[in-house]
């Protein structure tokens, strides 16, 4: 009678969304929008309605936009119950229950887990708590760093040059702020796009006045007398005076909610299938358990049944429509989480996008544009394929890439192509640091998933 | 003409006021190649996608020339003056692009467009209110033509006054576009003398106003063409006219069939018309709508590939010419449920009447605010608005598609 279960889950049955932000968001209007009649829980360990975070680093921080008013559209009712501003606390997965830090419980017949990410935060605590030192995160986060900005301080320290790091470090540049950037890789968005295209990063940075400092790591943060940071020691011996530090070391994810739950949930994320349903601990999958969005981690099937965690926009909405689709159906009508990674970027007045997995890439080659010109098409093959493509200023061309990258196109690209010039005959390695040294908050996790794996340690200051 | 390929029976002037069924019937084969030397024509929504942002396709004029698709007779190759844009493959065409919008949109010049609402809005009062007494007028001559030809003049900077001269040179630049008007489709030598003669002319015609600009700039977009000095540099003498000659052309051309196509489909949906009367902001999915179901530009067939190519198992081989049936895509059921009703309740209409990839049309947010500004406002001030001609006489053009008169009738103005 399984289908006589799935009509009276449809009907009358609960459904518990930890997680109220955008994957949680669409999950919810998905569910409704397909028909999900029964109680409907949305839980959120912040006050707010989901709110959209694109803007925070952007246009948030320089003014033009409040980081209080990026609540997220909504495309229809969801009828729902909010907790918001209470945190879930622990999963009962065979009472089928969820527990929150007021006390109470809340009882599901399906649950889903989008509880995302949460800013690295620096890693000595006390420093961590010296005023001027911030996160970028939150709605919060943004406002307070938007007041700092503004405030005029003398100099800004951003730690760590990945993306959200370099559209700050751009953001104070456009405020006519000085600021510095020190990066532990060699340049600039190493991790997520490798050596050839971060020394491009480099040069942007450094040529709208950024006092870019690579191949170093902060060793400690100094305050003054009454707790404000005053100033930023670096592994090289040198010493920067900042009153305003901002880490940005990628981020963890919000999974510690679940240890002892037996569920397959660890600092990589929650693992699920390519219908987004999540693992137990010991690799099986369960069927009343999903997850969504920058949480979660599932196999793609075009990178070779990777389990990629994407801390993507558009990554988090396909999937929660995916997993909620998937939550209301039987068998043969689930649908697998098929998105092509994707995701976008803004700094120093360049539009960069991406399609596919760079890091998986090991050579690299500019098939359209050029690097000293700074708009470009680079193309990532590994093992003789496409699976990644970034434009810097050329975006227009990457849906073809796309398409390439889904063909299983080869690699080196051989047609010819608009505005190929000679650099971009030859593919060239693309220069992307050694996996297993710690990187600070890569766009894409690529390692393999271990549940006995339950500990990662962060190595600031390693080389 | 039972025996005429698909090709020009499409191009045939005596199917000019229905060509959807010919275009249904040339989806049947998305990648259709007819004739030795012919184009291959591409009718699938998904397939022009793809190919406008395809890298292996060029728009370059001289790619075009070798491939045959526009010959000596062109409007492009003629009158002295060096391909525009348009006809330019990156990384000439981006830098020129470039400049062009420093003084048309974001980020530079965000609220140009925006800021002529209010304008806008003027002359089309004006021109309604000019309709007197009138219970019935041609909408093409008195209202779609004169509207953008009016903004566009004062969006450039050149005299409104002197659009009876430039018109004159405007027709059979326009007229060239027409496949059927190209060398193969007859008449050759005569259009290619009369377009060739009119760009320079044009281009002269201008050159004279870009001169005046150089020395005294004024807040209009011949200034800011002829003195921007960005990252990208300026542009030269030569590339400030062809730019200027591709703008007000491509200007108001378009927008007046789609302002006249907008109108002839609300007056044979009269419920959208009266939604349209109640509440203005309908204009805006209007608009939307109305580029994908009745397109002005109806097919790019300026676009030749620079290596052999595959689309849906056919080998295009380098050099070929290809014609993108936008209108055809845009009414394809692969892609759109329901392709041939005309709804402006639809939510996923990401339709091809702007094109796609970097040729996309850049004066897309002129020409929406400005049809959305003139249907709303002959919606709002048209008393029981009826059609006298159904279908109305078309213009000959198969690729800027739209009514050459349409004549409407009306109890009164409101």
């Amino acid at each position: 009678m399984p289908a006589d279960h799935i009509e009276r889950l449809r009907r009358e049955g609960r459904i518990v969304i930890v997680g109220a932000s955008l994957a949680g968001l669409r999950a919810a209007e998905t569910l409704r929008a397909e028909g999900f009649a029964g109680d409907l829980t949305l839980i959120g360990d912040e006050p707010h309605e989901p709110y959209d975070r694109p803007p925070l680093s952007k246009s948030a921080l320089l003014g033009v936009a409040s980081p209080l008013r990026t609540q997220l559209p909504r495309r229809r009712e969801i009828d729902a119950k909010w907790r918001l501003g209470v945190a879930a606390t622990g999963l009962d997965l065979a009472a089928k229950r969820v527990r929150l830090a007021d006390g109470d419980e809340v009882e599901y017949d399906r649950l889903l887990i989008a509880t995302g990410v949460r800013a690295r935060p620096w890693f000595k605590e006390e420093e961590a708590r010296l005023d001027g030192v911030c996160v970028l995160r939150t709605r919060e986060d943004a406002a307070d760093l938007a007041r700092r900005l503004r405030a005029g301080p003398r100099r800004v320290f951003v730690i760590g040059a990945g993306f959200a790091g370099s559209e700050v470090a751009s953001a104070c540049r456009e405020m006519g702020l000085p600021v510095s950037m020190a990066e532990r890789a060699g340049a600039p968005l190493v991790g997520a796009l490798g050596g050839v295209v971060g020394s491009v990063a480099a040069d942007l940075a450094t040529e709208h006045g950024v006092d870019l400092r690579t191949h170093v790591t902060v060793t400690a943060l100094e305050g003054d007398t009454v707790g404000r940071v005053r100033a930023v020691h670096l592994s090289d011996e040198s010493v920067v005076e900042a009153d305003v530090v901002v880490v940005s070391l990628g981020s963890l994810r919000n999974t510690e909610w679940l240890t002892g739950s037996g569920l397959g949930a660890g600092p990589r994320g929650v693992a699920c299938d390519a219908g987004c349903r999540a693992f137990d601990f010991r690799g099986i999958v369960t069927d009343d358990v999903f997850v969504a969005g920058d949480v979660a981690r599932s196999p793609h099937a075009l990178f070779g049944y990777q389990f990629l965690s994407l801390e993507h926009w558009g990554n988090a909405v396909a999937q929660a429509e995916t997993a909620a689709h998937n939550m209301i159906c039987d068998g043969a009508d689930r649908r697998p989480h098929l998105w092509m990674p994707a995701f976008w970027s803004s700094m120093f007045g360049v539009n960069i996008k991406s399609v596919g997995v760079p890091p998986m890439g090991e050579q690299l080659m500019i098939t359209q544009g050029s690097l000293a010109e700074r708009r470009f098409v680079g193309v990532y093959g590994h093992q003789g394929r496409i699976v990644a493509a970034v434009t810097f200023d050329n975006a227009r061309w990457l849906e073809f890439y796309q398409r390439q990258i889904e063909r299983g196109a080869p690699f080196p690209v051989e047609f010819p192509t608009l505005d190929r010039r000679p650099e971009g005959r030859q593919p060239v390695p693309a220069g992307f640091p050694d996996p297993s040294l710690p990187t600070h908050g890569p766009m894409v996790t690529l390692s393999g998933y271990s549940p006995a794996d339950q500990q990662l340690v962060f190595h600031p200051s390693r080389h | 003409m039972p025996h005429a390929s698909l090709a020009r029976r499409i191009t045939d002037f005596g199917n000019r006021a229905n060509p959807y069924p010919l275009y249904a019937e040339l989806r049947r084969t998305p990648v259709l190649h007819e004739e030795e030397d012919g184009p291959y024509l591409i009718s699938s929504y998904y397939d022009i996608e793809a190919l406008l942002h395809d890298p292996r396709i060029s728009s370059d004029a001289t790619n075009l020339a070798a491939a045959g698709a526009d010959g000596p007779g062109g409007p492009e190759e003629t009158g002295g003056l060096p391909p525009s844009f348009l006809r330019l493959d990156p990384p000439e065409h981006d830098r020129l692009r470039r400049i062009a919008n420093t003084g048309f949109g974001p980020p530079h010049r965000p609220r140009r467009i925006e800021g002529m609402r209010g304008a806008m809005r003027e002359i089309v009062t004006e021109l309604i209110d000019g309709f007197g007494d009138a219970r019935r007028v041609d909408l093409v001559d008195q209202f779609a033509y004169p509207f953008p030809v009016t903004v566009i003049c004062r969006l450039l900077g050149v005299p409104r006054e002197d659009e009876p001269t430039f018109r004159t040179w405007v027709d059979p630049l326009v007229a060239s576009l027409d496949p059927e008007k190209r060398p193969g489709g007859g008449q050759e030598a005569e259009y290619r003398q009369s377009a060739q003669e009119a760009r320079m002319r044009l281009g002269m015609y201008l050159s004279g106003l870009v001169e005046e600009r150089a020395r005294e700039p004024r807040d209009d977009l011949l200034s800011d063409l002829v003195n921007s000095r960005g990252p990208d540099g300026a542009m030269t003498m030569m590339e400030v006219l062809s730019t200027s000659v591709l703008l007000l052309i491509a200007g108001h051309e378009t927008t007046v069939n789609l302002i006249t196509n907008g109108m002839l489909t609300l007056l044979r949906h009269p419920e959208v018309l009266g939604r349209l009367r109640a509440d203005p902001g309908l204009s805006v999915p209007v608009v939307e709508e109305l580029l994908r179901y009745e397109p002005p530009v109806q097919l790019v067939p300026q676009r030749t590939c620079i290596t052999d190519i595959e689309v849906r198992g056919v080998t295009i081989p380098k050099g070929s010419r290809i014609w993108l049936m936008l209108a055809a895509g845009n009414r394809d059921p692969e892609r759109f449920e329901d392709p041939d009703r005309f709804d402006p309740d639809r939510r996923d209409i990401r339709h091809l009447g702007f094109g796609s990839g970097i040729h996309s049309c850049f004066g897309a947010p002129l020409a929406r605010l400005e049809t959305q500004i003139a249907l709303s406002e002959l919606a709002r001030r048209l008393e029981n608005p009826r059609l006298v001609e159904d279908p109305p006489p078309y213009r000959e053009n198969a690729v800027l598609r739209g009514p050459r008169h349409l004549d409407v009738a009306f109890d009164g103005l409101r």
